[in-house]
């Protein structure tokens, strides 16, 4: 671990790394001596810090460092990777080689010199969060902890989490790229069990981002405190949710969730370069209702899911996946859009240096429309409304994907009603977009807490949606 | 042990010691090595070949009862020695916590009481690139050669893992071992209406290599699965009977775990509080957790503790003996730990399962099948519904609508749903196929009534 005042880029003069560009240059070369389409270098430096509150009590402080790079050669549609922790000429050019040896051989490929390109600044922290005083972070979750144990003396247990990262990454190409990037991040998260006589329910709310301390001000970790114990209450008494086709209403902000799992892995172009997603060569015709824009957008400032650049050293930038209806086009990496003749997105995430980047999505969000909220929720005779997620889930083959409602309601003539029970919905990806039948004014971006998973690689990612109306999807309760 | 666990031992030794000089009361080190191999085709052809070493270690601190965990994997003296440090340092930030600790030195698993396991395999070390880039690509084959609807793929892979984990403690334990495990999936896909695409993928994982399925039938398998997926379609909602294919059934028992462990029980997260020693299941349901099981993919001679693993079992014929405890939640909850902790470099000890199963019944699961007028057959189940608070679960399914025993037809996008105490009440039927190719393993077994919720 490093003194945590410096703030010394982690990668050149001075850093923990004084990797130059004239080694990246020869490491590409070494990675290329058997040829190969393309090489690059991702050099990786990250801290992370974990406060554990519980019981009323800071149960456990975590600390971590981590440090490595991977050498990547592609040749065709294959890949070479390896990675090596000791940033030392040595295993550095093990890496490199062992890399490039999946290239059949046959004469080597001459890198370009890689020369420093500028990034754009989604992000401009000024201090991390993780470098300001511990002291002042630990007031933040007291707050948070204190507040929820307020909120109702049905509150019985409250865990208060702040998670932080900073990492610091170098990615230097055949192409002639050598950019860098810093990523802060940090997720605050609170958890709530309330008691009532024999009934018990569960809570939670978070928030966060690529943000500094600013984000807490204000009673910003009040209202996360509350926010959560006031989910465990409303649905103390929650009844069996209906189960079958119904009208469903998805509340502003986390209903993102929908598009991520409905259409954005649908729409990430590994799926569609291979032709196994049922997106494939559908650009230009209509997957969803006019009502429906689809963008990914990795410039959302200080957004969880933003990037200044790729893990491949291409800029984040707005894609329009879907415009008013209409497919519009995939998210790429490097690879996918090579093989499939078109520009790259900037799309290409990884979660560490010891895997590859495959496409991955930012910060996935259904335009606003022009309907009232209220208005669309006055329109329902008999439906749910739902605002609290815990996860999604999507089959990219055949298109069903799930998610899970942890807080929702009935809507009975045009009102919102009884909660109901944890309940799943379930949809088809190129239908359920069909379905969207109104679309609010009230777009919202989630706050940052979501996490995507995908060949067993996790990314932050942010979602975000107005409140709209499904004219039908399927609802998993027990009342048949 | 090998010449490099001693290595292992001799360097979270010294840094236990640091951690103690530099005022630590307590110190744990997790030491963890390992070497890994991907190789993944697609159509015949190479897509990925990754291989790499990987070490990091995680080093507990308690002091005056307070906790930090850190994690580093520069390992040499210098920083060893700045990393204590700090670790100590940021144990002062954390508050007492009167439970906090190792178990009573006394406890410690004594060197003889770790057995060996048979999860290394020094084949495994041997198997290079060419030879898993080769299995998978007979498994693909196989797949593609088993059905002329399979008419795509998303590729085989083929991967293979070494690794070595390191504990030894300030309370005085001292351990170490080695395991193996080198898996292989298929992933054929054909062509439905409506544009849809079927993937079936099937795989195998063994710690083993000889005790891996043939490339031939895990890509034939995996072909059979996906044909059968074509022209899947909706359910109307009803109530009918559920029965779990051993990965759908895996998936509920995972659930179980997380209600019967004492983490949860002691942060009121379950609805089985004040249900010990009663009927939580039907009494066809005995569950264990099972860290000695030879060869099994969850099995460790100690756990992250450091005391000697042992079976436990955690439902005895429909009865709940009792939460699973490590050393801490044991302190919360006023009982002795149940030697079921595990533990990783980033965080502390924590209650974690093993092998843990549904012990299998008398059936085949053909017989079971055969005894089932109207059924749903789920093979696969998607999504995170379920509250352990409240037991709700309700979960995205596809399989086979089974009528007069037989499969009638293919099903996709339903769910389904109940609440998990009266699912683990109304299992009326368990069968003989249970399989340890995961950690958390089920055979087939039937609800007698869910809610199917469909077109």
């Amino acid at each position: 671990m490093s003194d945590p005042c410096t703030r010394v880029p982690a990668f050149g003069p001075g850093g923990v790394s004084e990797v130059s560009p004239q080694q990246c240059d020869h490491l590409l070369t070494e990675a290329l001596g058997r040829g190969g389409d393309y090489a690059d270098l991702f050099f990786e430096h990250s801290r992370s810090s974990s406060f554990s509150f519980e019981d009323g009590r800071v149960k456990n402080v975590g600390r971590g460092v981590s440090l490595g790079m991977g050498a990547r050669v592609v040749d065709g549609e294959a890949t070479g990777y390896a990675y090596a922790q000791d940033l030392e000429s040595g295993p550095m050019g093990e890496a490199a080689r062992t890399a490039g040896s999946i290239a059949a051989g046959g004469g080597a490929t001459r890198p370009v010199p890689v020369t420093e390109v500028s990034c754009p600044s989604f992000y401009p922290v000024e201090t991390p969060t993780l470098m300001t005083p511990d002291a002042d972070r630990l007031a933040l979750i007291r707050r948070a902890d204190e507040a929820a144990r307020a909120y109702d003396p049905a509150v019985k247990k409250v865990q208060v989490s702040l998670g932080e990262g900073l990492r610091q990454v170098l990615v230097a190409t055949s192409d002639g790229r050598w950019v860098t990037d810093e990523q802060p991040l940090f997720r605050f998260f609170v958890r709530v069990v309330a008691e009532k006589g024999d009934k018990r329910q569960s809570g939670s709310s978070g928030g966060g981002g690529r943000q500094g301390l600013a984000y807490f001000d204000g009673q910003r970790p009040e209202e996360i405190g509350r926010e959560a114990a006031r989910v465990a209450l409303a649905m103390m008494d929650a009844q069996e949710a209906p189960a079958g086709k119904m009208t469903v209403v998805l509340g502003p902000g986390d209903s993102g969730i929908l598009l991520h799992e409905a259409v954005g892995h649908g729409l990430e172009a590994d799926f569609n370069r291979k032709g196994t997603s049922n997106y494939s060569g559908r650009v230009g015709e209509v997957v969803a209702s006019n009502l429906c824009t689809v963008v990914d957008d990795a410039t959302q400032p200080g957004a969880r899911g933003s990037i200044n650049v790729d893990d491949e050293g291409l800029r984040g930038r707005r894609t329009v996946l879907i415009e008013k209806g209409i497919l519009k086009g995939y998210m790429h990496d490097r690879l996918s859009a090579r093989l499939m003749g078109t520009e790259t997105t900037g799309n290409g995430r990884r979660e560490d240096f010891t895997v590859t980047p495959y496409p991955r999505m930012t910060n996935t969000f259904l335009l606003a429309g022009e309907s009232d909220p209220e208005e669309i929720i006055r329109s329902v005779n008999r439906g749910i409304y739902a605002c609290h997620f815990s996860g999604g889930q999507v089959n990219i083959s055949n298109g069903d994907f799930v998610f899970s409602l942890t807080e929702s309601y009935l809507i009975e003539d045009g009102k919102i009603t009884a909660p109901l029970r944890g309940v799943n919905l379930i949809g088809n990806g190129p239908d359920v977009l069909t379905q969207v039948s109104m679309v609010g004014t009230d777009f919202a971006a989630s706050d940052g807490i979501w996490t995507c998973g995908k060949e067993g690689q996790s990314v932050p990612v942010g979602v975000g949606t107005p409140t709209i109306k499904l004219a039908g999807i399927t609802v998993g309760g027990t009342q048949a | 042990m090998s010449d490099s666990t001693d290595r292992m031992i001799a360097t979270a030794e010294s840094l236990v010691t640091r951690a103690l000089e530099k005022g630590a009361d307590t110190a744990e080190v997790l030491l963890v090595t390992s070497r890994e191999l991907t190789a993944k085709i697609r159509l015949g052809k190479p897509e990925l070949v990754q291989q790499a070493s990987s070490r990091a270690l995680g080093l507990r601190v308690i002091r005056e009862q307070c906790s930090a965990v850190c994690h580093t994997a520069d390992l040499s003296p210098a920083a060893l020695d700045d990393f204590a440090a700090q670790a100590v340092a940021a144990a002062r930030l954390s508050e007492p916590d009167p439970d906090a600790g190792g178990p009573d030195p006394t406890d410690l698993a004594a060197p003889a009481d770790r057995p060996d396991l048979d999860i290394h395999d020094p084949n495994i070390s041997s198997l290079d690139a060419d030879r898993a880039l080769a299995m998978a690509v007979a498994g693909e084959q196989a797949a593609r050669d088993h059905d002329p609807r399979i008419t795509n793929s998303e590729g085989a892979t083929c991967s293979i893992a070494e690794g070595q984990r390191v504990l030894v403690t300030s309370g005085g334990f001292t351990g170490g071992y080695r395991g193996t495990y080198v898996s292989l999936v298929v992933e054929p896909v054909a062509d439905d209406a409506d544009g849809k695409k079927r993937n079936g993928h099937w795989w195998d994982g063994r710690r083993h290599l000889a005790r891996l399925a043939s490339p031939e039938a895990i890509g034939a398998k995996a072909a059979r699965r996906t044909v059968e997926q074509l022209g899947a379609r909706k359910l109307d909602t009803c109530q009918v009977p559920v029965i779990f294919s051993p990965e759908a059934g895996a998936q509920v028992i995972s659930t179980l775990f997380g209600v019967i462990s004492g983490d949860a029980a002691y942060r009121r997260s379950t609805y089985l509080l004040e249900r010990e020693h009663t009927p939580i299941a039907s009494p066809l349901v005995t569950v264990v957790d099972n860290p000695l099981l030879p060869g099994g993919p969850g099995s460790r001679p100690f756990d992250g503790d450091g005391l000697a693993s042992r079976m436990n079992v955690a439902v005895d014929r429909g009865t709940f003996t009792g939460f699973l405890c490590d050393t801490y939640a044991g302190r919360r909850l006023g009982r002795p730990s149940t030697a079921s902790a595990g533990r990783g470099i980033s965080g502390p000890p924590g209650v974690s399962s093993s092998n843990f199963y549904l012990l299998g019944g008398n059936f085949t699961p053909e017989a079971l099948l055969a005894d089932t007028d109207q059924a749903l057959y789920v093979s696969r189940l998607m999504g995170f519904g379920f509250n352990p608070v409240t037991g709700d679960f309700s979960k995205g399914a596809e399989g086979f609508w089974i009528n007069k025993g037989e499969r009638a037809f293919p099903v996709s996008e339903v769910t389904i749903s109940a609440n998990l105490d009266d699912l683990l009440q109304s299992i009326d039927a368990v069968a003989n196929d249970l399989d340890h190719r995961t950690s958390t393993a089920s055979p087939t077994f039937r609800v007698s009534k869910m809610t199917v919720a469909g077109g």
